[in-house]
């Protein structure tokens, strides 16, 4: 078997990026999924909000994902879903499902696009028993909009992040009762219009720089502790509170899915768990481009979609062998910012080109301000920055053309 | 009364004050933030998000949301209506599931495909 292109993974990310390729003439092009359907996350993201930018509308997840997936399936796009990537070498794809059993697939080029994962509570260490009626938020938001059964009674939920806010209101109009979220951090991680309708709108307690540190249950949870936590997030003496709960959903973070990657001997970021890529979404290896939530963790799927329009559409250039090598600089990353994707820029292109990145925590009346050598290329006002949403800025074809060497982007306190 | 409320149009997140006997805010940074904060506070609405038991389709639910905004008084009306629906497969996005959901003028509509399992 042989492909021009091959995407692995179905959701927005890889919907988009073998989409655009297709339009710019890329015609043998293959979407490989794991699951029984394309659409990926967005599936089981019932609720709206999606799609403002991409569609100047607000959609819910499975109308965002289908309007996607039409678009596919109208196309010459090939699709397997149930199917599984073990290994990637070289250009060669080894994958397996019930239909064509084993396969080694050769592909010209390739986009990664497998999304991410969520940590567990292995991952963030909390101690006693292991009874049952602890979920991922994700996991127990699938069980209730996808297979239709609810997961719990009396609820407590780990972690303030989107998806956390996002089920909190989904248990409680299920009838459960959300006795709280926890939040280890003095700040909520979530969108503020989801503490206002997630929460307050359903009187939901939201407890600031406090943590789970019991579970106990034997068989089903029966109560969880949570304690307040000081400034070095330790827990302290004689604030623990007992919520009875039978539920605990745990929202405490994603982790981009990069174990092909690994394997693949692709270099990652350790800032953002992802790849590392330039501006044309290609990663440490040629013909291997990269976009979505195995890059880094978005907040919005517009911004999803259009890095990976901006991949699909690099990897036919690469396959029309129009891609000019450049010279490459590094984006480094000083006060205030965690990461930027892309990590490298090629040179000598007449391109503008958009870089994400976040902030360490919430900041006001702060410029993001881009330099090289010292020397000031670019700056922009920001009013407010929260690390739950993921900036943008664009460096126009006039500002990279100032660029000669490796660039600093950093948070300047504003005039 | 003076309601003190977080403006969610946008990221900033305004810290309102409404005053509702004369129906004017402070506090917002921009036009936008004063139209919701009276909207907010006299007649706040929402869009609902659910499922409905699905027969015959590849799952047992459907997801579903109001096509428009609902008072948020009805939020729960709303959601014992949807639990007392059942619809058959195949389904199209966007198809009606409830006309006129509790007199509010809005339909209940399918948020996917599903095919039939
Ligand atoms: S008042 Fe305007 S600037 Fe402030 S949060 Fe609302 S929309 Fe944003």
């Amino acid at each position: 078997m042989h492909y021009d292109l091959v995407v692995i993974g179905g959701g927005p990310a890889g919907l988009a990026a073998a989409y655009e390729a297709y339009e710019n003439g890329i015609s043998k092009v293959l979407i490989i999924e794991r699951e029984k359907e394309l659409g990926g996350i967005l599936n089981q993201c019932i609720h709206n909000g999606f799609g403002l930018h991409t569609f100047k509308e607000e959609l819910t997840g499975p109308e965002y994902a289908e309007r996607c997936i039409d678009k596919v399936m109208y196309s010459t796009i090939e699709v397997k879903t149930d199917t599984m990537v073990l290994n990637i070498e070289e250009k060669y794809i080894h994958a397996v499902n019930g239909v064509d059993g084993y396969m080694v697939i050769k592909a010209s080029a390739i986009i990664l696009a497998m999304g991410c994962r969520e940590r567990t509570r292995g991952a963030i260490h909390i101690p006693g028993y292991r009874p049952s009626g602890i979920f991922t938020a994700g996991a127990a938001q699938r069980y209730i909009n996808m297979e239709g059964y609810m997961v719990g009674r009396e609820v407590v939920i780990l972690g303030s992040g989107d998806i956390g806010l996002i089920m909190a209101r989904r248990m409680a109009l299920e009838g459960a009762k959300v006795k709280a979220v926890i939040e280890l951090m003095p700040y909520s991680n979530g969108l503020s219009r989801n503490i206002v309708q997630c929460l307050e709108d359903y009187d939901i307690p939201l407890y600031l720089s406090h943590t789970v540190t019991d579970v106990v249950g034997s068989g089903r949870l029966e109560k969880v502790v949570v304690q307040a936590v000081d400034e070095n997030r330790k827990p302290i003496l004689g604030t623990e509170k007992v919520f009875v709960c039978d539920t605990l959903l745990l929202s405490v973070g994603l982790i981009p899915e990069n174990e092909l990657s690994k394997n693949a001997g692709l270099r990652l970021d350790p800032r953002t768990n992802g790849l590392i890529v330039d501006e044309t979404m290609q990663t440490s290896e040629e013909g291997i481009f990269a976009c979505g939530n195995v890059l880094h963790v978005h907040d919005l799927v517009d911004f999803v979609t259009e890095e990976a329009q901006n991949a699909g559409r690099n990897a036919a250039l690469y396959l029309n062998g129009t891609s000019a090598k450049a010279k490459t600089v590094q984006v480094l990353n000083g006060n205030g910012i965690t990461y930027t994707v892309p990590q490298l820029i090629n040179l000598s292109k007449d391109i503008k080109i958009k870089l994400f990145m976040r902030v360490s925590r919430p900041y006001y009346n702060q410029e993001i301000v881009v330099k090289c050598k010292e020397q000031v290329i670019a700056s922009f006002k920001k009013k407010v920055l929260l690390p739950a949403e993921m900036q943008n800025i664009v460096l126009e074809t006039k500002q990279l053309r100032e660029i000669d060497g490796n660039i600093l982007i950093a948070l300047e306190e504003a005039e | 009364m003076i309601k003190k409320i977080t403006c969610t149009i946008c990221p900033i997140g305004c810290k309102l004050e409404v005053d509702i006997e004369k129906n004017t805010v402070t506090g917002h940074t921009c036009k936008r933030g004063e139209v919701y904060g009276i909207a907010e506070v006299t007649a706040p609405t929402r869009v609902i998000t659910s499922t409905v038991k699905l027969e015959g389709g590849i799952y047992p639910v459907l997801p579903v949301k109001t096509n428009g905004a609902i008072p948020k008084h009805l939020n729960f009306k709303c959601m014992e209506l949807i639990n007392q629906i059942q619809v058959k497969a195949p389904v199209k996005m966007g198809d009606i599931i409830a006309e006129n959901v509790l007199d509010t003028g809005v339909d209940l509509v399918a948020t996917r495909s599903i095919k039939k399992g």
